[in-house]
């Protein structure tokens, strides 16, 4: 189910697949970029901060800022350099896990 | 104005001699280096470490037991003044072994040393399932490890801005950016700086990690220091998986995972190589598979400052009485002694240390 | 290990132009690039927009297609998805693909990494929903995805040109906040003629604006405070303009005041850089063709100035006519004549950059932020943290790791280190020069140290031509 999401798509494509973020049921457009998916189904949080817990998302969208970090299959990774598949599993970085909340 | 002391170099070792002589009422100024200079106390590995000291001299395995008993005071002082908390911490490390031939070599070393030193030397040994029920991230290859009940360690850059603040705090004068020249000896020590700073003082310490090596001999001190390169890597912060540090790899306590160290003779280059990263990450993974997953966000060399065999070394200039050399390798462990200890050498108090092992004698001239 | 003649880092136009040329020489060249596929930023999925998509990015964009076509050479080995993380002696480089670390080397190097967007410390930046205008820029070319409810703040072109975008595509911007004034359209005047110059460049400007304003989209200029607020993501935008305070509602912020050059894979192999007080930002020392002190290593592109994409493009080729002529594989005097008209167009590309750098200056207090404001995002190390280190004796930026960890996290200093610079340069009352900038060094980007194990076997591997 999508939430509401202060991003619109500008074109309609089939081939969404079913993810899992955050214990969370998604459905994405296969092969798309994930954080910019992410942010179209209306996720705001990424992660929180190893510091202060404070919440982040995406900021610069190119692999320099650091800031959309997940974790995928154990291994934290930039969202923005990930692209979306099938059944993956993604978490908040440091969770040790898949990330079920 | 005259200080008592003035103390060249403002790093770990500098600045706890500074702490430790500010506390004795003594007036202190420090001149510390620029942005760019090597500086030990920035990249080092932050273990406060007893084991594998001295196995060819009991009396710096003495000394560095001695620094890390007198270590959670000396932190303690350092935050109740300052408010910065040096992180220690004391449960013990080992030296993980990766067959049972070298732990049986270094256990029968280290049963000399305990003999030397009248029993004090309380260590264990743990076979792999016993290591394995502590350190339950702990691989398959990693025959034993030798359990230190006397290793620590803390937060080597937390350290540096405790000891920063507290010189302030308490009256001592830290002059940055300074480069030394010239060391003139008349009443008093006069240290003229390339930018026409002068200090004046009654004594002098010298503690400029490798810049001691030039300004030594200048002194009257044979300073036969040189530098020796550890590569280190650092990764993300991870959730808890390592409980006590060892010489491979420990958990700082912001989270993430410290690998280290080469020991390369290459001279004054502290860059980091490929070849290097790539030893130290497979080490890690041999003795903690779970490491292979987790990201490497930094990695550094820093030079080791070291004497020929190893030792630190405490020298008071034969030429310029007044004069102190003091420079070692373990400046970690040796902070709480450098401040809590040394000061009682330098004054000469009747409750000084006999460190005369460490001094310059033991080097004979080639 | 691979092997090639030259080793180019980055797929942008620099890097692309470069690799063409090179090849057109008789050179075997390795791109590596970490993107899924060319063009860089400015040009990002150039080769698989849909039709609808194109339109509202305009020709500027779409012409970079020809570029990314240009890498069809059997010269030419482009390796995508490859993350570069250290850079040798050699030169030699090791990167990851595909979850394998891997090493090349080459007898040149071309960095060709680009630019950043001047970091844009304000309070609140660091809330979700807060991007770089160029991350909008990226959303809408890589997955055609409109920011709704967005407020566009800071100074430059860029910002005309997204809000233009977004006009086109049905969901405007909310409001621009410029900080740029009137004092700095003024000041800019004086460097008109050579903006003249580039007479096209300055016309696109001027249609962006008469969109924008049929757009009917607010403009306030002037800005200053700029403040975002949100419990857990920006919802408002706060800032004085016109001698009023204002509070706008939104969804999304965009920041940008410039961009600057990513200096990061120069600097993790020494390449000296300086700092340029017109641009604002450290840029690599380099010859005309791009050659920096190090012999082997040369810069392209807008890491290693900022001018566009045009510009980027003659730089990469200029390079790759003065490795080829290293390499034996044309005369000085050929090199030289191939080199004339490209040299002519590049000056032209550049002669509004002055008039560009005076009308949009760097937002002054984002490059000087107040004490609550947080500089380092990673290690949440505020400016007044900076300013008390400054007081404890800290002189540059390396010392202040040893203070508060600025820069240890993982985006290593590219969002913060102009900051910090900026920072303890004011407080010493020194150049951003003696200053200084953190020293850089691998990883250039993260690595998993099962990655780097495997690289042990790599010293035996056999040498692998790359063509």
């Amino acid at each position: 189910m999508k939430t509401a999401s202060p991003f619109r798509e500008l074109e309609q494509s089939a081939g969404r697949v079913r993810v899992r973020f955050a214990g969370k049921d998604l459905m994405l457009r296969d092969g798309g970029n994930l954080a910019a998916e992410l942010l179209a189904a209306g996720v705001r949080s990424f992660r929180q901060t190893p510091v202060s817990g404070a919440e982040r998302g995406p900021f610069c969208m190119m692999g320099a800022c650091f800031d959309c970090l997940v974790e995928i299959n154990g291994i934290t990774r930039q969202a923005c350099m990930c692209e979306v598949s099938a059944g993956m599993n993604i978490g908040m970085p440091g969770t040790g896990g898949d990330g079920d909340a | 104005m005259e200080s008592d002391y003035a103390i060249i170099g403002g790093g770990v070792v500098g600045l706890s001699v500074a702490w430790g002589l500010l506390q004795r009422g003594r007036s202190v100024t420090v001149l510390d280096g620029d942005d760019g200079s090597f500086r030990a106390s920035r990249g080092n590995f932050g273990l406060v470490w007893v084991q594998s000291k001295g196995m060819k001299q009991p009396a710096y395995a003495r000394w560095s037991q001695r620094s890390a008993a007198a270590w959670a005071d000396f932190a303690a002082s350092l935050r109740e003044a300052t408010g910065f908390d040096a992180a220690l911490e004391q449960k013990g490390g080992y030296d993980l072994h990766f067959s049972d031939e070298t732990l049986a070599e270094t256990v029968a070393q280290y049963e000399i040393l305990k003999a030397k030193l009248g029993g004090d030397y309380p260590y264990e040994i743990l076979g792999h399932n016993e290591l394995r029920r502590e350190e339950p991230e702990v691989g398959p290859k990693v025959a034993g490890a030798i359990l230190h009940h006397q290793d620590g360690h803390a937060n080597p850059l937390k350290l540096l801005r405790g000891l920063a603040a507290g010189v302030r705090g308490n009256g001592g004068t830290v002059l940055n950016g300074k480069t030394v020249d010239t060391v003139t000896r008349e009443s008093s020590f006069r240290i003229n700086c390339s930018d026409g700073t002068v200090v004046e003082a009654n004594k002098l310490v010298l503690a400029a990690g490798l810049g001691s090596a030039a300004l030594g001999p200048k002194l009257g001190f044979k300073a036969p220091i040189r530098p020796q390169r550890g590569q280190v890597l650092i990764t993300e912060k991870l959730p808890r998986i390592l409980n006590r540090p060892s010489l491979i790899a420990r958990q700082v306590d912001e989270g993430g995972i410290q690998i280290g160290a080469t020991n390369e003779e290459v001279g004054f280059n502290d860059k980091v190589t490929a070849k290097g990263l790539a030893g130290l990450a497979a080490e890690a993974i041999a003795a903690y598979p779970i490491l292979a997953k987790a990201q490497l966000v930094r990695s550094w060399g820093a030079l080791r400052v070291l004497s020929p065999d190893g030792l630190p070394i405490y020298q008071e200039s034969p030429e310029m009485p007044g004069a102190f050399l003091v420079t070692c390798h373990s400046g970690i462990t040796l902070a709480a002694a450098h401040a809590s200890f040394l000061p009682d050498w330098l004054e000469k108090t009747n409750t000084a240390p006999d460190l005369e092992v460490f001094s310059e004698d033991r080097f004979a001239l080639s | 290990m691979l092997e090639a003649d030259l080793l180019v880092l980055g797929a942008g136009p620099a890097g692309m132009a470069a690799a063409r040329t090179a090849a057109d020489a008789g050179l075997s060249v390795l791109l590596l690039d970490e993107q899924a596929r060319s063009g860089g930023q400015i040009y990002r999925s150039v080769g698989s927009v849909p039709e609808g998509r194109a339109q509202i990015l305009g020709s500027d964009y779409t012409k970079g297609k020809a570029l990314t076509e240009e890498l069809d050479h059997p010269m030419i080995r482009h390796l995508s998805g490859a993350t570069a993380w250290q850079i040798e002696k050699g030169p030699r480089v090791s990167f990851t693909r595909d979850g394998a670390a891997s090493a090349a080397k080459a007898r040149r190097l071309l960095i060709a990494t680009g630019a950043l967007e001047r970091p844009m410390p304000v309070p609140g930046w660091t809330l979700p929903g807060v991007m770089t205008a160029g991350a909008a820029q990226i959303l809408l070319k890589q997955s055609g995805l409109m920011c709704e409810r967005a407020v566009l703040a800071g100074s430059g072109p860029l910002l005309y040109l997204v809000a233009a975008q977004m006009y086109r595509a049905g969901t405007p911007p909310l409001a621009l906040v410029e900080t740029q004034t009137f004092a700095d359209r003024r000041a800019a005047l004086r460097h008109l003629s050579g903006a003249l110059r580039s007479w096209r460049l300055l016309a696109k400007g001027l249609g962006l604006l008469a969109e924008i304003r049929k757009a009917g989209v607010p403009r306030y200029t002037g800005a200053s405070a700029i403040a975002i607020e949100g419990k857990a993501q920006a919802e408002t935008i706060s800032f004085t303009s016109g001698g009023k305070r204002h509070r706008l509602e939104c969804a999304t912020v965009l920041l940008h005041h410039g961009v600057v050059p990513n200096t990061q894979a120069a600097r993790s192999i020494d390449v000296p850089h300086h700092w340029n007080e017109d641009q604002h930002c450290f840029v690599p020392e380099k010859d005309g063709w791009g050659r920096t002190q190090l012999p082997d290593v040369f810069i392209a592109g807008d890491g290693a100035g900022i001018g566009g994409a045009t510009a980027a493009q003659l730089q990469g080729r200029l390079a790759a006519l003065e490795i080829a002529c290293d390499l034996g594989k044309t005369t000085p005097a050929d090199r030289d004549r191939d080199a004339t008209p490209l040299n002519r167009q590049l000056e032209t590309e550049m002669a509004a950059r002055p008039f560009i750098d005076r009308a949009y200056p760097p937002f002054r207090e984002a490059l000087l932020p107040a004490d609550d404001t947080i500089v380092c995002r990673c290690e949440e190390v505020t400016a007044g943290d900076i300013r008390r280190y400054a007081g404890l004796g800290c002189l540059g930026p390396n010392q202040t790791k040893a203070f508060g960890r600025p820069g240890m996290g993982p985006c290593q200093g590219r969002y913060c280190g102009l900051t910090v610079t900026n920072l303890l340069a004011d407080e010493s009352g020194r150049s951003q020069d003696d200053t200084g900038y953190y020293r850089i060094r691998p990883p250039l980007k993260p690595v998993t140290l099962g990655e780097l194990a495997a690289m042990t076997d790599l010293e035996t591997d056999e040498q692998e031509p790359v063509t």
